[in-house]
């Protein structure tokens, strides 16, 4: 029983650090209908902007954040107005690939730049520390859970309250309808991009100061995708229960199965099982939207 | 685009045949002729390029069928390769099989595996498809590593030496001759496929699906052939690179490659059979220049810029055509046929 709690336990914190990543990815698709592939890239981007700041700079934790999410913002701006904004309108392929595109760029920056190398600063963080009984719960998960919350509320109120959370709604409702009265489009992927930015950065920062900042975290970029379809593609709130459940299920999974299975390693493509389950079987996800196609 | 002056179309067999005049018929054939003379001339080195180009070209003709003319996109084609190149390195490592036998159950199997991966493709489609096909990648290759006892998992499977006829192809020169027999059959087969029956409907099928439903194309059928078609060009590209390098290992199809076809199709352009072979050309050799330029690079500014000098240049260069030039190297060089075709009055070339 323990070792299923300590499974569960695990899988959730895992499942925190996909929400992340799949929270950054939603608003982008809601906003603009396009599919951020290099989502995951914000967040290894955003793990070696913490070493940076903290280690390199040796800032103190409020100017390391305020600086990485200066960067964020800029990087989301130069992001939307060289790459995307040339490719409003376009097939889903071609924007797909620009993204794409885009996360080897990504790649190849942090390569450039911080060499590849696990870098890591623990203990630079505030970390928190819970045990219930005997299973521990690691940080990862309460700073995961805490950061998504914050993330989610934040966004929830920006939806439902503000001047540019409705544009943005409306952008993703219809751009033609938006653009005739009079509010502009490219001011709204302008700030999608960037609040997409920011979540990831904020997001590799988060999990740098637990886990260190290596090339792995843009790995798990591509993971997170099956949160999002699980969750469905326009949901918020699903891609975070979403995120705990493929953690659980993968984590549990992985645990009793893996010592049967001769070549083990089932944890790294079991999002990619469950991706084509949901794909064939419920492709708007649990909370997403049915899309019906009209001629 | 215009006709050569002096070129007219009488009937349908010339308004539809491939080659429009002798100089065409020409040329082509003297490029085959130059292509098959390569061997006399070129460096080892130079033949280990023009093969791995060759065997690329035969893997991206399949993924054009697949994505550049029905419209399915894949981003798993690089783990259907692995599904051929395995097959192949099985029946002939471990059940004594000859070369010319084990290719085709190769390039079939890996046929049936995108069939059974193209499934979802009935109910999704655009980025729902791109996830499935990336699934289909990462859960092949995993596969390949839990089926150990027969694959060898992650340590990989040694295969002999392929020999057809008792010709042995160890030699650069005699794969290389016999890649580039792929590479034209490949060529004229995918060439030829989009201008029949089936063809039609898969491009039916990529400018509108309801619309093709409607007017009695089965997309149920349709769509499952052009996976068919499309991996079993994939299979027979993968047993081809495995037993050039006569080492089968999972390093060998990463999903990064998967993207780069796509990337050549791009930088190609979607959707014609020149087009693919052009992108191919065009990314490979930007792989050997980074190869070149790369430990220049590295001793110059950091250890690490010739490993991100690939990454950012393959991004690049597929943005930069992604934005000043969608429909990719073909369209260009078309363009440039027309300028001279119709020079001095080049007013004339607007379409």
């Amino acid at each position: 029983m323990t070792f299923f709690l300590q499974l569960i336990v695990t899988g959730v914190a895992q499942g925190m650090v996909y929400a992340l990543i799949a929270i950054g990815f939603v608003i982008i698709l809601k906003c603009s209908e396009v599919f951020n592939i290099a989502q995951g890239h914000f967040v290894l981007i955003g793990g070696y902007l913490g070493w940076t700041f903290l280690v390199l700079l040796g800032l103190p934790i409020w100017a390391a954040l305020l600086a990485a999410i200066a960067t964020a913002v800029i990087m989301g701006l130069l992001i939307e107005r060289l790459m995307l904004r040339p490719m409003v309108g376009k097939p889903v392929l071609a924007v797909i690939m620009m993204t794409i595109a885009l996360s080897t760029v990504l790649g190849g920056v942090a390569t450039l730049l911080w060499g590849a190398e696990y870098k890591a600063y623990h203990g630079l963080l505030p970390t928190i520390i819970m045990k219930v009984g005997t299973i521990s719960i690691p940080s990862e998960s309460l700073i995961g859970l805490i950061v998504s919350v914050i993330c989610v509320a934040i966004l929830m109120f920006l939806f439902r309250y503000t001047k540019i959370g409705l544009a943005m709604r409306a952008t993703a409702e219809d751009l033609q309808v938006v653009q005739s009265v009079g509010i502009k489009a490219t001011t709204v992927y302008a700030v999608s991009w960037v609040i997409a930015s920011v979540v990831g950065v904020i997001g590799g920062i988060l999990l740098g100061g637990v886990s260190g900042a290596n090339m792995d975290l843009a790995n798990i970029g591509l993971k997170a995708f099956a949160v999002v379809l699980l969750g469905g593609v326009n949901s918020v709130g699903g891609a975070i229960l979403a995120g705990i459940i493929l953690g659980m299920l993968e984590n549990v999974a992985a645990g009793y199965l893996d010592p049967i299975l001769p070549g083990g390693g089932l944890a790294q493509v079991f999002p990619f099982f469950v991706m084509i389950i949901v794909l064939v079987f419920r492709p708007h996800g649990l909370f997403g939207l049915a899309h019906i196609e009209r001629v | 685009m215009g006709l050569r002056t002096g070129t007219f179309h009488e009937n349908y067999a010339e308004e539809m045949a491939t080659f429009n005049s002798r100089l065409r018929w020409g040329l082509v054939a003297a490029l085959i002729v130059v292509l098959f003379l390569c061997p006399f001339f070129l460096s080892d080195r130079m033949l280990t390029i023009l093969t791995t180009m060759g065997i690329a070209v035969v893997s991206v003709h399949g993924l054009n069928i697949l994505t550049g003319y029905c419209g399915q996109i894949s981003m798993g084609h690089s783990g259907f390769m692995a599904v051929g190149g395995y097959t192949s390195a099985i029946l002939c490592a471990e059940l004594g099989w000859p070369f010319w036998a084990a290719l085709p159950c190769g390039a079939l199997a890996a046929g049936i595996a995108g069939l059974l991966f193209g499934l979802p493709s009935l109910k999704i489609k655009g980025f729902y498809l791109i996830m499935a096909t990336i699934a289909a990648q990462f859960i092949i290759i995993w596969i390949i590593i839990q089926l150990r006892s027969i694959t060898g998992g992650t340590d990989g499977l040694l295969v002999p030496k392929p020999t057809i006829c008792g010709i042995s192809l160890t030699s650069k020169a005699n794969y290389y001759y016999l890649v580039m027999f792929f590479v034209v059959l490949a060529t004229i087969t995918a060439h030829n496929i989009v201008r029949t029956r089936a063809g039609r409907a898969f491009i039916a099928i990529r400018d509108n699906e309801v619309a093709a439903e409607v007017m009695g194309v089965s997309l149920w059928s349709y769509k499952l052939q052009a996976f068919f078609i499309g991996c079993i060009y994939a299979g027979a590209a993968g047993s081809l690179l495995v037993h050039y390098v006569r080492f089968a290992s999972i390093e060998q199809f990463p999903f990064m490659d998967s993207v780069w076809y796509l990337g050549m199709l791009i930088v190609g352009g979607m959707g014609s059979t020149a087009g693919a072979i052009f992108g191919v050309i065009a990314l490979k050799l930007l792989d050997e220049l980074v190869t070149v330029s790369g430990p220049i690079l590295a001793a110059a500014v950091a250890p690490q810029a010739a490993a991100s000098l690939a990454l950012i240049s393959h991004g690049l260069i597929i943005i930069i055509f992604l934005i000043f030039e969608p429909r990719g190297l073909y369209h260009r060089w078309e363009m440039i046929r027309a300028y001279f075709r119709l020079w001095p009055y080049s007013h004339e070339a607007s379409e």
